[in-house]
């Protein structure tokens, strides 16, 4: 990246993570080791040599603190950790582990400074390197952002290998062979003779050794495990019906409860009848929670249909009631007052308008919800001791801080059970159906209590992906695109998720165009604006967060430019692309996809090139528009994450991440009406069926400098290749989302 | 009231209208069994009932009365597994798995129906089944997989 930029940078620190607020901190702070959580409850006999390793004479136990949401990072966690270890899968237990600022995220200082993910310069590895330092202090210990395998791959290699060297360490104390002459070989340490001694023999020993910390991490070509194709570890009980998730849970002496909260997510409750409710089976009672009601039952189902049965009159919401208000609130924020950032200003933007006749249009990107399939749920027990709380939830710190702020109890006595996920796509960041556990757990203090979403309640309160809109103008000449000026307006995300958990979001929100400023074309005239809408509907992050409505916009004006042009899509995108990594990824799509052969009658289709997390990806899609409506033939995928860690769970990811982008983009949003979600269910936000569901072919490229997470970036381009592709086969451009609104789907 | 799960005679104490989905789940500790929707739209909760899939969630406890019900548990287990959970594993199919025992209940319907589906024949039958995570793909082959093996056995 060659090109300079302009940055609005109101603050060179931070960018958009979200920090815990006034947090003084020092190089010293920044450098000391951070606790070792697994040292607290260690049995005598037991062995730890750092937050990830714990040995005693049965079992060797790796801690993932990554929530597994479904990407598969249980295994590729403990893969990392095996590689260096000499371990294979099957000797080993995993756990989650306990919050601790030990498993902070450094992965989240890449997507928080305000540069360019291709951007390897000195200062912007400067800034990610203070970031990561700020992080480590706040103990921001979190899955998401497509983080876990940046954050994971040096740390638990290196976690794996101390433990590696350590071992030896303890048999060459037990038997007096020097460390020199010692292997290790399948969760054993090799003595000369070949006798094998199992890690778990040496726990004792080791339990007394001083860690060993200077280690050599493997070369690449001695992996055994890294690059190949693994059996994840959860893929059996998954199979079997026999994996616990969180809503699968009980404890002892539990009890079941449901709430129903304001749908209009404002204050409250204006009258409440509950006399019906209480009289129903199996209703034991019926409480009032911040925000609405909750009922207390002896069964799931008891309680959602005593909550149901509750009569509320519930009060307005604090953001337009209806739709149109939302979209006038987009509309009128195109103005300096609103100016966000302006991320891209190469070129002369105004003199290349000037020069020719100028291309204009809109785009808008509808609120869509997360609904993951597992509805939201947690089981809380509160004593006048502390707290213990079992759910799946992507920050585990914030499940402590929550539960601690309703209980009155310190965050070190609320011990968290992380559990695994029936999906989240984002909604688990968010901590509303804790913090109602909470308050209904600690109003029956000492009883186990509960609580699980009904799927209308988990639409109802949702936070959904943010609205956007999106206005290019732009102009060609002699068959190139030459001027490029794109402003996107949207509240921002990150405002409304950091004001809900209290941590202070400094600066501009990357957020706003991302999927748009941070591709590495280099147009001759360009112009990236983020306009920041003020909030209207509370927004949360949605798989891929700003990514793939800035994916869609940017794409799709790119296309119609291209298009002005006269020139091939493909082409023009390779030829106007400055980064060597993400012009590969297209070579390689145009490839894969046979680019610009021949196609059946009524066919048609579009690329789309989306940079996400610092990971380029290239889609091709293939249409047919069939005397019922487009069908979707094809897809090929392309991308960059620097090291494939496991290529089956890689293809499944991106595939699945191909399928979340096109469902959404043709059928699913999120509008209101009174101020109330309109979709209840799956019948009206459905997202992809298996008929509707594409051949999708995935080429995994190891260009790229650093390891990237492959959960997210695979969204984004989905959309935008698709309207791209209908364009191509039927002449209609679609220019937002959902596409079904303007054209009919197989 | 009795049921007949799995193979085993269960007595509950419930409404009859309690959906057979929940007396699984909270009476009778069955969890294979998942809570999706509670509308018969995403299929999660799919169990047989005399050996036709079924939306749980909408079968009333005294409808199933009298009747053979079976659950994941009841089609095959890790030390015992019914060919597509074999394909299933072989595959990798599951990301969160949340929707996968839905997914098996339902397509070991459609095997018994039609041991050597078509792709068309996969998607009618199997669009009934929601999967969020998208593993549509690999659904189909493992459900290949499965027929092929069984036609073999």
């Amino acid at each position: 990246m060659g090109r300079a930029r302009t940055i609005a940078r109101r603050t060179f620190l931070i960018g958009s993570v979200t920090i815990l607020g006034g947090v003084a901190f020092g190089t010293y702070l920044v450098k000391r080791s951070l606790p070792n959580p697994l040292e607290a409850d260690l049995a005598e006999g037991e062995a730890t040599f750092n937050a990830w390793v714990k040995i005693d004479a049965d079992t060797i136990t790796l801690i993932t603190p990554h929530a597994d949401l479904g990407q598969g990072v249980v295994s590729s966690q403990a893969a990392l950790i095996a590689e260096e270890m000499d371990l294979n899968f099957g000797q080993f237990e995993t756990s989650f582990g306990t919050p601790s600022s030990a498993y902070y995220n450094t992965g989240f200082a890449d997507g928080g400074a305000p540069f360019m993910a291709t951007d390897e310069s000195f200062k912007a590895d400067a800034v990610r390197s203070v970031l990561s330092g700020v992080l480590k202090i706040a103990g921001l210990q979190g899955t998401g952002g497509s983080t876990s395998m940046p954050d994971s791959f040096d740390k638990l290699r290196h976690a794996g290998a101390v433990a590696r060297e350590t071992l030896k360490l303890a048999a060459s104390q037990q038997t007096g062979v020097p460390v020199s002459e010692l292997t290790t070989r399948s969760g054993a340490v090799i003595l000369p003779d070949g006798i094998s001694l199992p890690y778990t023999s040496l726990a004792g020993v080791a339990a007394t050794v001083e860690p060993v910390q200077d280690v050599t991490l493997r070369d690449p070509s001695e992996w055994r495990l890294i690059g190949k194709p693994m059996q994840r570890l959860d893929i059996v009980s998954k199979s079997t019906g026999t994996l616990a998730y969180g809503i699968d849970i009980s404890v002892d002496g539990m009890v079941h409860a449901a709430v129903r909260v304001n749908p209009r997510k404002g204050d409250g409750m204006l009258s409440l009848d509950t006399t019906k409710a209480k009289s129903m089976r199996g209703v034991s009672d019926v409480i009032e929670i911040t925000g609405g009601v909750a009922v207390i039952a002896d069964n799931t189902w008891r309680a959602i249909k005593a909550v149901n049965a509750v009569d509320v009159e519930w009060g307005d919401a604090p953001y337009p009631a209806e739709m149109e208000g939302h979209w006038k609130t987009l509309d009128d924020s195109f103005t300096p007052e609103h100016l966000d950032s302006t991320w891209r200003d190469d070129g002369d933007v105004e003199g290349g308008l000037a020069s020719g006749t100028v291309f204009e249009a809109e785009y808008r990107s509808p609120y869509v919800a997360h609904a993951p399939l597992e509805p939201l749920n947690a089981i809380i027990t509160v004593t006048d001791d502390g707290a213990e709380v079992w759910a799946g939830h992507q920050g585990p710190g914030q499940v402590q801080i929550m539960v601690a702020a309703i209980t009155g109890h310190d965050v070190e006595n609320i011990i968290f059970h992380n559990q695994y996920m029936g999906g989240s796509f984002g909604h688990r960041l968010e901590g509303e159906f804790i913090k109602q556990a909470a308050e209904i757990a600690n109003q029956m203090r000492g009883t186990p209590v509960k609580l699980t979403y009904s799927c209308e309640e988990d639409f109802a309160q949702d936070f959904p992906r943010q609205i956007a809109m999106g206005r290019g103008k732009g102009t060609v000449s002699n068959g190139q695109v030459n001027t490029f000026d794109l402003s996107i307006a949207s509240p921002s995300v990150f405002a409304s998720q950091g004001g809900r958990s209290g941590m202070a979001v400094p600066g501009p929100d990357a957020t706003i165009a991302e999927g748009a400023w941070n591709n590495p074309y280099t147009i001759p005239n360009s112009r990236i604006q983020a306009f920041r809408a003020p909030e209207l509907a509370p927004v949360s992050s949605w798989r891929s967060v700003g990514a793939p409505s800035g994916g869609f916009i940017f794409d799709s004006f790119l296309d119609e430019l291209i298009h002005q042009a006269g020139a091939d899509p493909m082409a023009e995108r390779i030829r106007l692309m400055d980064h060597d990594a993400s012009r590969i990824v297209l070579e390689t799509v145009a490839e894969m996809s046979s680019w610009g052969g021949e196609l059946k009658p009524n066919q048609g289709r579009g690329v789309a090139f989306v940079e996400s997390f610092g990971v380029p990806v290239a889609e091709v899609v293939e249409v047919t528009a069939t005397d019922r409506g487009i069908k979707i033939d094809k897809v090929w995928v392309a991308c960059d994450v620097g090291t494939v860690i496991d290529p089956i769970n890689f293809e499944n990811n991106v595939q699945g991440g191909v399928i979340w982008g096109l469902g959404h983009a043709i059928n699913a949003e999120i509008t209101y009406s009174d101020g109330v979600a309109e979709q209840t269910n799956y019948h009206a936000h459905e997202g992809m069926r298996m008929f509707q569901c594409p051949e999708i072919f995935v080429r995994g490229l190891e260009n790229g400098l650093k390891v990237r997470g492959i959960g997210e970036p695979p969204v984004p381009p989905a959309a935008p290749a698709l309207a791209n592709a209908i364009f191509a086969a039927t002449g209609q451009r679609i220019r937002e989302m959902p596409f079904n609104k303007f054209i009919d789907f197989v | 009231m009795q049921l007949t799960v799995n193979d085993q005679l269960r007595d509950i104490d419930v409404e009859d209208d309690m959906p057979l989905l929940w007396v699984l789940r909270d009476e009778l500790g069955i969890t294979g069994v998942k809570y999706g929707c509670g509308i018969a739209q995403c299929g999660a909760c799919t169990v047989h009932m005399d050996g036709v899939a079924v939306r749980s969630c909408q079968v009333a406890a005294a409808t199933a009365q009298g009747t053979q019900i079976k659950t994941i548990e009841g089609l095959g287990t890790p030390d015992n597994l019914h060919a597509l959970q074999d394909a299933w594993i072989e595959h990798q199919v599951a990301q969160c798995g949340y929707y996968q025992s839905g997914q098996i209940m339902q397509a070991a319907t459609l095997l018994d129906m039609n041991p050597a589906p078509s792709d068309d024949d996969i998607d009618a039958v199997m669009s009934g089944n929601l999967c969020r995570c998208g593993t549509y793909p690999r659904i189909r082959a493992a459900i290949k997989t499965a027929a092929t093996k069984m036609q073999e056995a």
